[in-house]
């Protein structure tokens, strides 16, 4: 007997255009074809898609939370690619 | 509640000392309200209270659609049908939705559901009560998916990311399962002097097991604290059980049935109501096997897994070509 | 051969006789794929059978009220469901087939998918304005069914060994029902010739065309036609849809006075 599960895909809805694709969740399915069959019937009963994505689990590659520090915190002190960074005069419009 | 049974939650003892310093640091971002996202540090007791937790609920979605679908032959209107239809699905989602979430903590839906049918893992025991007759859809959707919810608003707030994602779509989802009960139930207490007799009835039968979906009292059930540290749970049994007998004593005397209590009564002192003693080895009983439809529950899901296995093969052989 | 005695006005009325058919087939297959809840083989599969059953719970429900009120004598949706014999049902045999193993719900699916997904089509250019509205909304419902059994005819037929001689057997089984869908009666002649209904027997090549490809596909092979079993449109049952009504009608018939 089969004692493995199919593989599980993640499932990412369009919730209406003009959004992006958001993940919605997970769910398990022998092949793409089924996975959005499934995400269809899973994740959109009451009509909150327009377009579905789905994705084998494994071909998702993630950061590593361990390098949260380097991958993410030098940017907290580039506040110049910010607009509040500059001053502008008082009286100053459409800027 | 669908996790009633979670005895204890195991001890850091175990932890090394390197470890200790990351307990620190994971405590503060827990009491800083910030969420643990699936490939973040955590304590191995946080893991597996987490796994047994959510897999619990997850196993007690899918045990719960049976007593429900023993009647969806039977509706007595094509309305009904459909809705019981549509809530059972909804179950077998969250059932889906919540084996997701466990899945984040690394373990396989195939291990999950072996733990269920080798009687390893849990489910709610309100799940091993029978349905006699079609006023018993509504008490379950009255006040079984009533205390579900009780339970289920604050989890949408637990620190693990994924469980609280997957209660919120379920909170969402669940909000038409209670009304619908009562709705139907309602219907029943107002409908022929039989029909009154079945809501009743109904109602005398599922009123205590509802009680007993909160789990041991306060005072018995010392693994709260871990979790409420945590923030996995933010409210006690007994405080969540309070709340619901608080909120549903009203719903049943405005549609004219009596709770089967006699110790139920207003304490306008305390602002809520008092009410009697719950049968705990009762509970203890159905939670360990011995209710009145264990067996039956676990039969099913057994043939299902069991005659179903061709099927799965079938479809992971095709994948493969 | 069309016939010239029975008109839209004939009793029992042609028009009624005719929505009823198309409403018992989805109550009939909608109840039947409802008994599969808590037995699926997976949690998301389990998911997509209800998902069809409750399309066609709806279509009965459009349908039969739809034939209540061409009736005219008061009948809703409920009456019709649920206070009629067997002998008043005039559903396709092929639907009322119990359940038996996946393969053949699934086949009895896809071979009933592949009918209707025709039938439909061709029934929203109906004269009757709101059959034709039905149609519309149902041939989506139906279009999404025929994509999901055609599909799990496929991989069970193409699987393994023991899934596809499971499906074969199905198959094998379920066809003799299959002649029923293009059996037409006098019922069909006259709504048909009245521009309302769809001539069922035009649609058997493109049903066959439908069934073959997938099929192929699926590496199983088509039955002869046989011996055809024919008579469910005309209340002519089995066993299996007696018991199926003894079981869904239980409640209002113990309790007529009840409202549910």
């Amino acid at each position: 007997m089969l004692q493995s599960d199919w593989p599980l895909y993640e499932v990412f809805i369009r919730g209406r255009n003009g959004l992006s694709h958001k993940h919605a969740g997970s769910l398990h399915a022998a092949d793409s074809k089924m996975a959005l069959e499934n995400a269809r019937d899973v994740y959109t009963r009451r009509a909150e898609g327009t377009s579905i994505w789905v994705v084998p689990s494994v071909e998702i590659t993630a950061s590593d939370p361990a390098d949260k520090a380097a991958f993410f915190e030098p940017t907290a002190d580039k506040i110049y690619r910010h607009p509040t960074f500059y001053k502008v005069p008082d009286g100053v419009e459409n800027m | 509640m669908y996790t009633q049974s979670l005895n204890g939650t195991p001890t850091d003892s175990d932890l090394s000392q390197d470890d200790r310093e990351a307990l620190v640091r994971f405590q503060a971002r827990i009491d800083r309200d910030e969420k643990i996202e699936p490939n973040d540090w955590m304590p191995a007791a946080y893991r597996k209270t987490l796994v047994r937790q959510i897999s619990q609920h997850a196993h007690s979605e899918v045990i719960g659609m049976q007593p429900e679908g023993a009647w969806l032959s039977r509706a007595p209107t094509l309305k009904r049908k459909g809705v019981l239809m549509a809530k059972i699905q909804d179950e077998a989602g969250h059932g889906l939705y919540l084996y997701s979430a466990a899945e984040t903590l690394g373990v396989a839906r195939s291990d999950l559901v072996d733990q269920l049918l080798s009687g390893k893992a849990k489910y709610s025991s309100i799940f091993n009560y029978p349905t006699l007759n079609w006023a018993d859809l509504g008490a379950v959707g009255w006040l079984v998916d009533g205390a579900a919810i009780m339970n289920q608003i604050p989890l949408c707030r637990c620190s693990y990311g994924p469980y609280a994602r997957a209660m919120i779509r379920v909170c969402k989802e669940e909000s038409f399962h209670q009304r619908q009960g009562y709705e139907l139930i309602s219907d029943m207490a107002n409908g022929t002097p039989e029909q009154h007799q079945m809501a009743q009835d109904a109602l005398d039968r599922w009123w205590w097991p509802a009680l007993m979906m909160f789990g041991p009292s306060d005072k018995d059930s010392a693994h709260s604290s871990k979790s409420m540290q945590w923030k996995i749970k933010r409210f006690t049994n007994d405080e969540l059980r309070q709340k619901f007998i608080d909120a549903t004593v009203p719903q049943g005397d405005r549609i004219g049935l009596k709770l089967p209590d006699p110790d139920l009564k207003w304490n306008a002192s305390e602002g809520h109501y008092d009410y009697g003693e719950i049968d705990w080895e009762e509970f203890k009983r159905v939670l360990n096997g011995d209710g009145p439809c264990n067996v039956e529950r676990m039969e099913i899901r057994t043939a299902a897994h069991e005659n179903g296995a061709w099927v799965r093969e079938a479809a992971a052989a095709h994948a493969e070509k | 051969m069309a016939s010239t005695d029975i008109a839209l006005t004939a009793d029992p009325d042609p028009l009624f006789e005719y929505i009823l058919r198309l409403g018992d087939n989805s109550l009939v297959l909608g109840h039947r794929l409802g008994e599969w809840c808590a037995h699926g083989p997976e949690l998301e599969v389990e998911i997509a059978l209800l998902n069809v059953g409750l399309d066609l719970i709806g279509q009965a429900r459009l349908l039969l009220t739809y034939a209540g009120e061409v009736e005219g004598t008061g009948q809703d949706e409920d009456a019709l469901a649920y206070l009629r014999d067997a002998e008043g049902f005039r559903n396709l045999l092929l639907v009322e087939q119990p359940n038996g193993d996946f393969a053949v719900t699934i086949v009895r699916q896809f071979l009933y998918d592949a009918f209707n997904l025709e039938f439909y089509t061709q029934l929203q250019h109906s004269s009757d304005a709101r059959l034709a509205a039905i149609a519309t909304k149902v041939v989506k419902e139906i279009t999404y069914h025929f994509r999901f059994s055609a599909g799990w005819v496929v991989r069970l037929g193409d699987g393994t060994a023991k899934s596809q001689r499971r499906t074969q057997t199905a198959l094998d089984e379920l066809w003799r029902y299959t002649g029923e869908m293009f059996a037409v009666d006098d019922i069909d002649q006259v709504v048909v010739a009245a521009g309302i209904g769809v001539d069922r027997a035009a649609l058997k090549p493109l049903w066959d065309q439908r069934v073959v490809d997938v099929l192929a596909e699926a590496t199983l092979i088509r039955p002869d036609d046989n011996e055809f079993a024919i008579g469910g449109i005309t209340g002519d049952h089995g066993e299996g849809l007696r018991h199926m009504l003894a079981d869904m009608q239980i409640l209002p018939r113990t309790h007529p006075d009840a409202t549910w």
